[in-house]
């Protein structure tokens, strides 16, 4: 039974499930029909549904940046690009006659992705080809990308009334969220794509050891292309999503602080800053413990503007635990405890 | 060391192209020229000073009444605090870390200053007061980094959420100052002869500059900052407080936030919870326009304040111009950023 435990315990999911139960019991505490989901009108209505919902641009963002981290990289620029994204696909559709087209919305959402990946080459072209260290790489695309979506809406608040694109971010299909569904969409296929290939793998030896990996043969400079534009894909998505929830593309709030979300989230699940092993199950659960501890905040009442606090609490405890400083300390700890009980140091 | 060894192959190349007076003079000259503009110390720092002369006279040149010694003072008076700011971001970034929270911590000592201020606290007592505040939050950020290890940029992201929370937490909404100390700061004007006048803002910053030039090239302390910056390992088996150094480059960056805080307040004369978004980003762009290298090691105090004037020049440029928006400064800030970057990346690689 211990030794179930023990093995439970080191589970890299272990942790940041007993988070999540934890803000479960806490709003289910404060608010008893937290767990109930109804449906209404042939969509599904409830506070888990609405987690799910409004977590679904995070948890894509964080699956991007899951991938990048793990080549011990960063992507500081996730948010601007959600803002271009959103700037490029609401002009598109305001320039064309009718916006409630659907075709015209296809067009500029093919159009807002496809220059994502431009963008999301170039970070690629920084840091693989000119060698810039991630956080410098991709803090130029996040000063002068909202820049360019300002540039992009003209400074303005451009508000679009398409109901094929709002439905992107309020629409339902089969009862279920279409957010919810194109979330799940991109983490089952980055999960597919780099676990049932040698590609995760690939990431992975590079986070480890780039030089190790270039001389086994690893082509680091074309993985590390495909995994920042894969993020800024990623941020594309979720940045079109935001957009549709409200309607309207707004270049200096739209996906402001995502990126902080976003690392929490991969920090949170259990993948290390410093490269190498990464989890996306561990980032999903992630991005649902940031989104609940946001719905938490509300259900308990503490005003809701606090909830930065809670993260930055957040961020520090999981650092915090995470560091080897921490773990030294309770390797010790549990050793001294094994000689008092008379076990030796051979029994840990 | 190793240009010193290749020089006398240098001359063999050049020397048909010198000047018919005296070559070996000139060959002097464009040879140590070539020195300065390649050496990864001296080399960015020189081409920032080129580059903020020549922004500056083609404006002369372009606009009737740029080139004043007042739309010069003015580039001080606009962004003392973050000459402020970039003074500890410098110290910060010379050990080889990052400080992304000094936005925020900007944005908490105004909030900190109006609501103390609006509930009749003297400025005497709220100013230490702030100053002290944020150089805690700058231990704490600093202990959190050397004795867990963790990365820079992660633990002063979240001392940025926590600042920014706590923002928040005082107020939703700008609170004015009234103060009549606040106030009088405000406005005051140093006058300095033929029309140009500073604010006291100017001065305290330039103090700050002018301590932290003493604290860096003439302190033991100042010494550890490069030294660690060059290589941590050597610095440790050199003996020197390694430990001590890089918290308290931290300590000194939260103070430094805090006072371009107050120098902030005196600017706008409110605090806001949103106000000062993306100043970290200026601060570093300034640092590393200015010369400092981004792994640490090299870089000057006046290189940072080089690089808040080539920001401000740029924002005054786009004033004068009137028809550019003002969101081509982000562009551009992030183009100059890219290209000091790779110089930087292009200088190291030489000498290596």
């Amino acid at each position: 039974m211990s030794a179930l435990l023990a093995r439970l315990i080191a589970n890299r999911l272990f942790w940041p499930i007993v988070m999540l139960l934890v803000l479960f019991t806490i709003n289910l505490i404060a608010f008893p029909g937290f767990f109930t989901v109804t449906l209404r009108d042939g969509h599904l209505f409830g506070s888990l549904v609405d987690i799910l919902r409004n977590g679904a641009p995070t948890l894509i963002i964080a699956v991007g940046m899951t991938l990048v981290i793990a080549t011990r990289g960063i992507d500081l620029s996730v948010g601007a690009v959600a803002a271009i994204s959103g700037a490029v696909a609401c002009s598109i559709m305001l320039g064309s006659p009718e916006p409630g087209n659907p075709a015209t919305v296809a067009v500029a959402i093919t159009v807002a992705l496809l220059i994502s990946l431009v963008l999301g080459a170039w970070n690629g072209f920084l840091v693989a080809v000119l060698g810039i260290q991630p956080i410098i790489a991709t803090l130029i695309l996040m000063t002068a990308g909202r820049g360019m979506a300002m540039l992009i809406t003209e400074g303005q608040i451009l508000t679009v009334n398409s109901p094929p694109f709002k439905a992107l971010g309020s629409g339902f299909w089969f009862g279920v969220p279409i957010a919810v569904i194109i979330a799940a969409v991109v983490f089952a296929a980055a999960a597919l794509i780099t676990r049932r290939t040698a590609l995760g793998m690939f990431i992975e030896s590079v986070g480890i050891n780039p030089e190790a990996s270039r001389q086994a043969g690893v082509r680091a400079r074309g993985l590390l292309f495909v995994v920042y534009t894969f993020s800024a894909f990623c941020a594309a998505i979720a940045g079109l999503i935001l957009t549709a929830n409200t309607a309207a593309a707004d270049a200096n709030n739209t996906g402001l602080f995502i990126e902080l979300d976003a690392i929490l989230a991969v920090v949170i699940g259990g993948t290390s800053l410093a490269g190498g092993r990464y989890t996306l199950a561990g980032t999903l659960v992630g991005a649902l413990v940031i989104q609940t501890l946001v719905t938490t905040v509300y259900t308990v009442g503490i005003p809701p503007i606090a909830t930065m606090v809670f993260k930055a609490a957040v961020v520090t405890v999981v650092c915090l635990l995470q560091s080897p400083t921490t773990a030294e300390a309770l390797t010790g700890f549990r050793r001294r405890l094994s000689i008092r009980a008379g076990k030796g140091v051979a029994a840990s | 060391m190793t240009k010193l060894l290749d020089a006398p192959e240098r001359p063999a190349r050049t020397g048909g192209r010198g000047g018919p007076d005296n070559p070996a003079a000139r060959q002097g000259v464009v040879r140590s020229i070539r020195n300065l503009l390649t050496s990864p110390k001296y080399g960015p720092v020189t081409v920032t000073a080129v580059l903020f002369v020549a922004i500056f006279i083609i404006g002369g040149v372009r606009y009737r009444g740029f080139l004043s010694g007042q739309v010069f003072l003015n580039l001080f008076v606009d962004n003392a605090y973050l000459i402020v700011l970039a003074v500890g971001m410098t110290f910060v970034i010379l050990t080889g870390g990052i400080d992304l929270s000094v936005g925020a911590v900007v944005a908490l000592s105004g909030m900190i200053a109006a609501s103390l201020l609006q509930t009749g606290w003297s400025p005497a007592a709220v100013i230490p007061l702030i100053l002290v505040l944020t150089s805690v939050l700058g231990l704490l950020v600093g202990l959190m980094i050397h004795i867990f290890k963790v990365q820079p940029f992660i633990a002063t992201l979240a001392a940025m959420f926590l600042a920014r929370g706590l923002c928040y937490v005082i107020s939703q909404s700008s609170i004015s100052i009234t103060d009549a100390t606040f106030v009088q700061l405000a406005v005051a004007r140093i006058p300095l002869g033929g029309n140009m006048s500073i604010t006291p803002s100017v001065i305290i910053a330039v103090l700050a500059v002018a301590i932290a030039v003493w604290v860096l090239h003439a302190t033991r302390f100042g010494r550890t900052v490069y030294a660690i910056g060059g290589s941590e390992q050597s610095g440790l088996l050199m003996g020197l407080p390694v430990a001590r150094t890089k918290v308290l480059v931290y300590v000194i960056s939260g103070f430094c936030s805090g006072l371009a805080g107050v120098l902030f307040t005196f600017y706008t004369l409110s605090g806001y919870p949103l106000t000062a978004i993306g100043t970290e980003l200026d601060a570093i762009a300034a640092v590393v326009i200015g010369g400092t290298l981004l792994t640490g090691g090299y870089g000057f105090v006046l290189g940072s304040v080089l690089g808040v004037l080539v920001l401000g020049v740029i924002q005054t440029i786009i004033t004068f111009e009137g028809t550019l928006s003002s969101w081509w400064t982000k562009i551009f800030i992030g183009a100059l950023l890219l290209v000091f970057i790779i110089l930087q990346k292009v200088l190291t690689a030489r000498r290596r």
